[in-house]
């Protein structure tokens, strides 16, 4: 279990790296979104199941979704304003 | 009169005097002695006026030439030495930000008391209370969902009252009126800052797992709602449950079919229920409840899902009003209404 309890937490500090080293937003948006589930297994493991259904849902899938639905907003996410004006 | 004056103006006190304040020069004797001394001769106006005019001008021109000397030398400084100066101070300054930041938390974390140890500060006589007492005074078996919506729940009306003001805001500054004639409003439409004219979809694949997989989030929220008191889960994390097996349908199935079941008015009803019977049942539970009263409001068999008073309902109203609240972010991002 202690190892297991290590190898998540070291995801967990390689994820948050990631996150603020990645040059394109939407893949450091999703190492963000495995950050959030890394996180809600650990919450699981130190036996507060109320905590991790919350960070799964909200920090994992809300959060996330309004991310990227931001990012889609200010034209972040590479070829989407190519695909628009193929739409057109 | 005038011979006093200038006798007095050299002498030590009077050059003390100027010394004193501060832009007295050669400058304002010279004033001085023209006021106090009439001029040979009249001046002329208009010559006087021109002579202004000239002056004037060649002012303007120098001082523009100034400007863009300085602008140039500005320019060029930037584009070189000036630009790696910049960088490397921006840079230095981030890893002094960090550094320190790092530095505090760290020693913060070092008073800190050891985790899970008797004798720290959070062991009090209220956890106990809350562990030996909470099965009985509030009737859930989930200590947590006792702890938030009953003994803290004060605290858990302020948390969805904030959502509903940022759902609030959020309307406020993204929602995009089809009926407003304004010319910015009718430009953004025009431009299609919305999602609208993306419609409608017709994406196999999503509509068929969204088909299989809607029902079965939104059973699941709904479960971890009316569980809450039972078992992990309540009113944030059903609500936002319920609200992404939402947003799920919504973007398979566009804005036409979603917005048939939920609409502006909706949101705006749910909403305002929820919070308001929030409001009104722990008012009523804290006047009538506290201190060891009687509410009369039955807490039931522990562990029936009809139990523990007033929680059920109030997971209930919080998870309505964060699905509603999650949602409308979504729609409003979209495409700036529901």
């Amino acid at each position: 279990m202690s190892f297991v309890k290590i190898a998540l937490l070291g995801m967990l500090i390689v994820c948050a790296l990631g996150v603020s080293l990645t040059r394109n937003l939407l893949t450091s948006l999703i190492i963000y979104m495995a950050y959030s589930l890394i996180m809600a297994v650990i919450w699981m493991l130190l036996e507060s199941p109320d905590l991790a259904i919350t960070e799964a849902a909200v920090g994992a899938g809300i959060t996330s979704v309004l991310f990227f639905v931001t990012l889609k907003k200010i034209h972040a996410i590479k070829g989407d304003r190519d695909h628009e004006q193929a739409q057109k | 009169m005038s011979k006093r004056r200038s006798d007095w103006a050299q002498r030590p006190q009077a050059r003390f005097l100027r010394w004193m304040r501060e832009g007295y020069g050669a400058l304002d004797d010279e004033i001085i002695s023209a006021v106090a001394q009439p001029a040979a001769q009249r001046p002329d106006a208009e010559a006087l006026e021109e002579h202004d005019r000239l002056i004037g001008t060649h002012r303007h021109e120098r001082e523009m030439a100034l400007d863009r000397l300085a602008n140039y030398d500005l320019q060029r400084w930037a584009n070189t030495r000036g630009r790696k100066a910049l960088t490397r101070l921006y840079v230095l300054l981030a890893l002094l930000l960090g550094a320190s930041l790092i530095y505090f938390l760290l020693d913060t974390v070092a008073y800190m008391p050891r985790f899970g140890q008797v004798a720290v500060p959070t062991n009090n006589e209220v956890i106990a209370r809350y562990i030996e007492k909470g099965l009985e005074e509030t009737g859930a078996i989930n200590i947590v969902a006792g702890m938030i919506l009953d003994y803290r729940a004060f605290d858990t009306l302020g948390e969805s009252t904030v959502l509903f003001v940022a759902a609030c805001a959020v309307l406020i500054l993204l929602r995009i009126d089809l009926d407003d004639q304004g010319q910015p409003m009718q430009q953004l439409i025009a431009e299609g800052s919305d999602d609208r004219h993306y419609e409608p979809k017709n994406d196999r694949i999503l509509q068929g797992s969204a088909m299989v997989l809607t029902p079965i989030i939104l059973l699941f929220g709904i479960y971890v709602l009316f569980n809450g008191h039972l078992g992990p889960g309540g009113g944030f994390s059903g609500g936002a449950i319920l609200s992404s097996g939402l947003i799920l349908y919504l973007n398979a199935f566009g804005f036409q079919k979603a917005g048939r079941f939920f609409t502006y008015k909706i949101f705006m009803w749910v909403s305002f229920f929820s919070l308001g019977f929030y409001g009104v049942a722990k008012a009523y539970s804290f006047y009538m409840g506290a201190n060891g009263l009687n509410s009369g409001i039955p807490l039931g068999t522990p562990g029936a899902i009809l139990s523990s008073g007033l929680i059920m309902p109030l997971n209930i109203a919080v998870g309505l009003v964060v699905a509603c609240t999650m949602y409308i972010f979504y729609a409003l991002f979209r495409k700036g209404g529901l």
